[in-house]
């Protein structure tokens, strides 16, 4: 047992384990300390916003039994943290709202119950934007959360709490959800691996959906290897999931070595504009240039429709997400204001009080684009674009293995930076949303550093491609060390 | 002025699925509040709908049964608005793209003709939670056992034209799915709800007046009545020189009117979109094609069939077909004793009065089809004559009310003593001791002119029936009486 | 599109969210930024594009008329603000 264990990946640590070398409950405590020390602390990270500190250790206790007994799979007594946006039986469940901020669900989520049946050991819910709304997290109710590179930085959002906690190694992994870039962007800003599947990969089964077309689980880990790990048991066909697909999991780890070369990836030219900022163009490309190293060739591309993808997005998620929070009303669950003088005035103060500002933006803004009127002109035009989006994928994938560019125009930006103008902070997933609106797998590798802080590269698979995708992330962390760095005085 | 009436009907019917349409609670009527509920049927946050396979079939069956076009892909919408039985803030319909499209039933009117009325569509959605009124500490209780129940809504065009057909269709749609087995019919517990639409416009005129919706109507009377106020209403306001508001509107039948539902009112937009948990829902021919072989025979054909093959009236047909629990007793009761037409007079007579007058339903009839079918055979093969069957039918309608298992009809026919004496050895005995006792009747008989014997004759019989305490078999009593005074003259 | 202040409180009445006066002017110049966002669809012609719904072609999986769910109610209601009698309590509603 070494007191640097928290710099072990979950591979190492599920080799670990199995060797011995320490107890599921040894190293449960030693991420418990680091987390009390870390991140509940005042001036800490506050990447989770609730700790389950009793459960996990005595989660640990199981899974060390049940390893003594002769029943232990790779992911028995592994420690690990969930997005609060998965629904723990009997923990609180917030998602990053005064809403839920009483909310303890009477179920697990399918992805939560993915992980129960290991034996993983869950530490805890980790800090979101409020209904996973945000690309830097200071959209939830329970605080920003700071990012472990720059403290005065956000860490991205919405996944924001689960990155920052895997980045300052107070979990070796985390779950997180995108849906519009919510894994890849903070995983980008965070200096991690994050990858969202095909739409239908993992269940969305308790899962609070925010905009259930796009939404779609995946693991933000710090290799490729681990994602692997990750994505093996996040991945389940779900009976109780209209859109869950019924496709075989393949073990996503068997394929990790295999050889890249020949690959062909392709270049968007709408993802590498004028406008993009020079230090960012050339860190993705240098990065994309390591890939050529290893046998692959690089193609030029167009996706003419990119830019078309962050007003549509932001007709579609607004649209699917004023639906999605009706239930949000004060009468079975959740915020329920005082002294209400009638059911009118329950539900819009209990709305009114219970929501944060982006989260009434988003609602509003849906609202109005389905209604009578406007429908056509907002969400059929919106669902025609996707389309569109969609075939410039399609085409595109008939010449390429894969599509890389940059995960986010900039690295990590100061709090506050981007608050005074809701358009501004949606500008900062522009690369991202195709691949939602598409339903496409995408990753984020880390790719290099400006300024001191991580940047990503994006990869953009054809669908039910992670496994390429995890491949050619694993090769190119063989060959990199990007992937290694770690914040400083962490 | 003279003014024409349109109406048009939403029939909204559960079918009688075990579980939901997008949970596996079950649907059984009478539970305690909320323990039908599951985590889905709440809307709790995450959760998801799967929809229900048998609530496809029976919305399917509905479509083949009344000639409708099938919606080879259907889509689910949400329909948005704040209610709170209402749990997800949105009801899962079908708008753009419903299960069954055009279709059309004809419905049967009083003075015996049929009218064909079209059906525009007919939509799978979810059933809405109960919001209880009585008072806990001043507030509203919600149950959300029905939340989740599956409707369909049938949508007629706008081709009724006065309240009695309105009551003719909504029947015939209430028989059509009790035939087909989707839905249980029951209006008391709510399984069938209509809405009804009425407009008037003046007689000739095109384009249609502002309508008024009557809402959740349960009962066939109520839907005549409901109609015939609201249409009374309308023909006021229009005739004093008012006009409609399209609005949505209260049934009282306590104080027979209609009254506005302001509360429905509020600013509704319920903005339709697709709904993103739910997929396209796809089927093809062959499916179509073995639901509709799966298909009953339907009240309409049913009817045609009793008069062309067991030469029944169209009156009787009808009034026999009518609902599936009737026509199924009444067919029990004549393959048993095989006499269609005396079956219907016995099951349209003195079942049904004794019904009516007891106010007991078919369904629960003390009177099983098998006994009364056992009973009209042995009017038949004159075992009992008619005025002793209705004294076996007393008997055993009074012996089915209570609890303890009856004779069955021959032992009973026994035991009251009714069987008919047609032995002709035994009459033409009683019939000779009464000739001999009345030798004054038979000298007049005699001395009476041929044609008014006839009538002289009843004195005889009613001895002989008195002689063998009712028992004699009269018709055979008549014949054997005839012979043997008509031997004297 | 701008939304003036009249807009604003109708859409925030429809999504029933209790908006502050204050808050509107607010409201109204961010949510007609967004619009003005969302309006650079119209500089392409989607004539004849048919609009997609779901990422994936999949179609509507279809479950077992099964009642597999029991009785959880105390469970289930753990969290309503406001119970009685196994009923969820609303401020009194009329039709």
């Amino acid at each position: 047992m070494s007191t640097d264990m928290h710099n072990l990946t979950l591979a190492q640590i599920s080799k670990g384990l199995e060797a011995g070398d320490f107890t599921s409950v040894e190293i449960t405590q030693h991420f418990l300390d680091r987390i009390d020390t870390l991140d509940q602390n005042d001036g800490g990270i506050n990447s989770f916003i609730t700790v389950t500190k009793d459960q996990a250790l005595a989660d640990a206790k199981a899974a060390d039994e049940r390893r003594a007994a002769g029943n232990a799979t790779a992911w028995t007594g592994v420690p690990f943290a969930h997005k609060d946006i998965f629904c723990t039986d009997g923990t609180l469940t917030t998602c990053g709202s005064k809403m839920l901020s009483n909310f303890v669900p009477p179920y697990d989520a399918t992805v939560v119950d993915n992980f129960k049946q290991q034996g993983a050991v869950c530490l805890g819910k980790t800090n979101m934007d409020e209904f996973a709304m945000g690309s830097s997290n200071e959209s939830s109710f329970f605080g920003g959360v700071k990012n472990p590179w720059n403290k005065e930085t956000i860490p991205g959002g919405s996944s924001g709490g689960s990155a920052a906690a895997v980045a300052a190694r107070l979990v070796p992994a985390a779950t997180g959800t995108d849906t519009g870039g919510s894994i890849r962007q903070p995983a980008a800003l965070c200096g991690l691996t994050g990858l969202k599947p095909t739409y239908g990969r993992c269940s969305r089964f308790g899962m609070i959906a925010f905009a259930s077309s796009l939404d779609q689980a995946g693991p933000m880990t710090q290799t490729a290897e681990d994602a692997a790990m990750m994505l093996n048991i996040m991945s389940s066909f779900d009976e109780k999931d209209s859109t869950s697909i019924d496709q075989a999991v393949p073990d996503y780890t068997d394929t990790l070595n295999n050889d890249i070369a020949g690959k062909v990836i392709g270049l968007p030219k709408e993802f590498f504009p004028d406008s993009l900022d020079s230090e960012m163009a050339a860190t993705v490309k240098a990065a994309i240039s390591e890939f050529e190293k290893l046998g692959c060739t690089v193609k030029e591309i167009s996706l003419p429709s990119t830019d078309l993808a962050i007003p549509a997005y932001y007709v579609v998620a607004p649209a699917e997400c004023s639906a999605n929070l009706s239930r949000m009303d004060g009468v079975r669950f959740g915020h329920r204001c005082d002294d209400p003088k009638d059911i009118e005035d329950l539900y819009k103060r209990s709305r009114g009080e219970g929501f944060g500002d982006e989260v009434k933006r988003r609602i509003m803004i849906g609202t109005y684009a389905l209604s009578t009127g406007f429908y056509d002109a907002y969400y059929v035009k919106a669902q025609q674009i996707r389309r569109l989006i969609k075939n410039d994928f399609v085409k595109a994938f008939e010449g390429v293995d894969i599509i890389m560019g940059p995960v986010t125009p900039t690295p990590a930006f100061k709090a506050g930076e981007h608050s005074g103008d809701p358009v501004e902070m949606y500008m900062e997933d522009k690369f991202t949303l195709s691949c939602n609106l598409a339903g496409l797998p995408g990753m984020s590798i880390p790719a290099g550093q400006i300024n001191g802080l991580p940047v990503g590269l994006q990869m953009i698979g054809n669908y039910w491609d992670e496994a390429n995708m995890l491949n050619m992330a694993h090769q190119f962390q063989q060959v990199t060390d990007h992937h290694k760095q770690t914040p400083a005085n962490i | 002025m003279e003014w024409e009436v349109v109406i048009g009907l939403e029939i909204h019917a559960q079918l009688a699925t075990k579980s939901k349409i997008f949970s596996g609670s079950s649907t059984a009527f009478g539970a305690d509040a909320n323990t039908q509920a599951s985590l889905v049927d709440l809307g709790l946050p995450g959760v998801l709908p799967v929809f229900n396979e048998e609530a496809l079939a029976m919305a399917v069956k509905f479509g083949t049964a009344i000639d409708a076009e099938i919606g080879k892909v259907s889509v689910f919408d949400r329909k948005n608005y704040f209610y709170p039985d209402s749990p997800k803030g949105y009801q899962t319909t079908q708008l753009h793209h419903p299960i069954v499209g055009m279709g059309h039933i004809d419905i049967d009117l009083e003075d015996g003709t049929s009218r064909r009325i079209n059906v525009t569509r007919a939509h799978l959605e979810e059933d809405a939670g109960k919001s209880l009124h009585e008072d806990f500490s001043g507030m509203s209780g919600i149950d959300l056992n029905r939340a989740g129940t599956p409707l369909i809504e049938i949508v007629s065009e706008p081709e009724i034209r006065n309240a009695k057909e309105a009551v003719a269709y909504f029947k015939k749609m209430h028989s059509i799915v009790t035939y087909l087995g989707i839905c249980d019919g029951n209006l008391s517990q709510g399984s069938m709800r209509c809405d009804c639409n009425v407009s008037l416009r003046p007689k000739g005129q095109e384009e249609f007046g502002t309508r008024t919706e009557i809402k959740n109507v349960n009962s066939f009377r109520f839907v005549e009545q409901a109609i015939n106020v609201e249409i009374e209403r309308q023909r006021d306001i229009l005739e004093d020189g008012g006009s409609i508001t399209q609005e949505t509107r209260l049934f009282d039948a306590n104080k027979m009117e209609t009254r506005s539902m302001r509360s429905k009112e509020v600013a509704n937009d319920y903005r339709y979109f697709p709904c993103p948990d739910l997929l396209p829902v796809v089927i093809d021919d062959d499916y179509i094609e073995a639901i509709r072989k799966t298909l009953p025979e339907l009240p309409d054909q049913k009817k045609q069939r009793l008069m062309d093959e067991q030469g029944l009236s169209e009156y009787d047909a009808g009034v026999l077909t009518a609902s599936r629990e009737l026509a199924a007793y009444f067919e029990d009761v004549a393959v048993k004793c095989s006499d269609y037409k005396l079956a219907a007079n016995w099951v349209m007579g003195e079942l049904s009065a004794a019904l009516n007058k007891n106010e007991v339903e078919i369904a629960d009839s003390p009177i099983s089809a098998d006994n009364l079918g056992s009973m009209i055979a042995r009017i038949k093969d004159d075992t009992i004559s008619g005025k002793g069957a209705k004294s076996v039918f007393q008997a055993l309608w009074e012996q089915g009310k209570g609890d303890q298992k009856g004779d069955n009809v021959d032992a009973l026919i026994e035991s009251l003593g009714l069987k008919q004496v047609s032995d002709s050895g035994a009459i033409e005995g009683i019939v000779d001791d009464v000739l001999a006792n009345n030798d004054g009747q038979v000298q007049n008989y005699i001395n009476a002119e041929p044609e008014k014997r006839g009538k002289m004759i009843g004195f005889f019989v009613g001895q002989v029936m008195k002689a063998s305490k009712g028992s004699a078999n009269p018709g055979m009593v008549n014949k054997v009486l005839k012979e043997k005074l008509d031997a004297k003259c | 599109m701008a939304l003036d202040r009249s807009d604003v409180k109708s859409i925030a009445d429809l999504a029933r969210l209790a908006i502050s006066d204050e808050n509107i002017d607010k409201y109204s110049t961010e949510l007609s930024s967004i619009l003005d966002l969302v309006e650079q669809m119209n500089a392409v012609n989607t004539d004849g594009v048919q609009p997609l719904a779901h990422p994936t072609d999949a179609v509507q999986r279809l479950r077992a008329d099964v009642v597999t769910e029991s009785n959880n109610r105390e469970k289930y209601m753990a969290n309503a603000p406001a119970q009685e009698e196994g009923l969820f309590l609303v401020p009194k509603v009329v039709e």
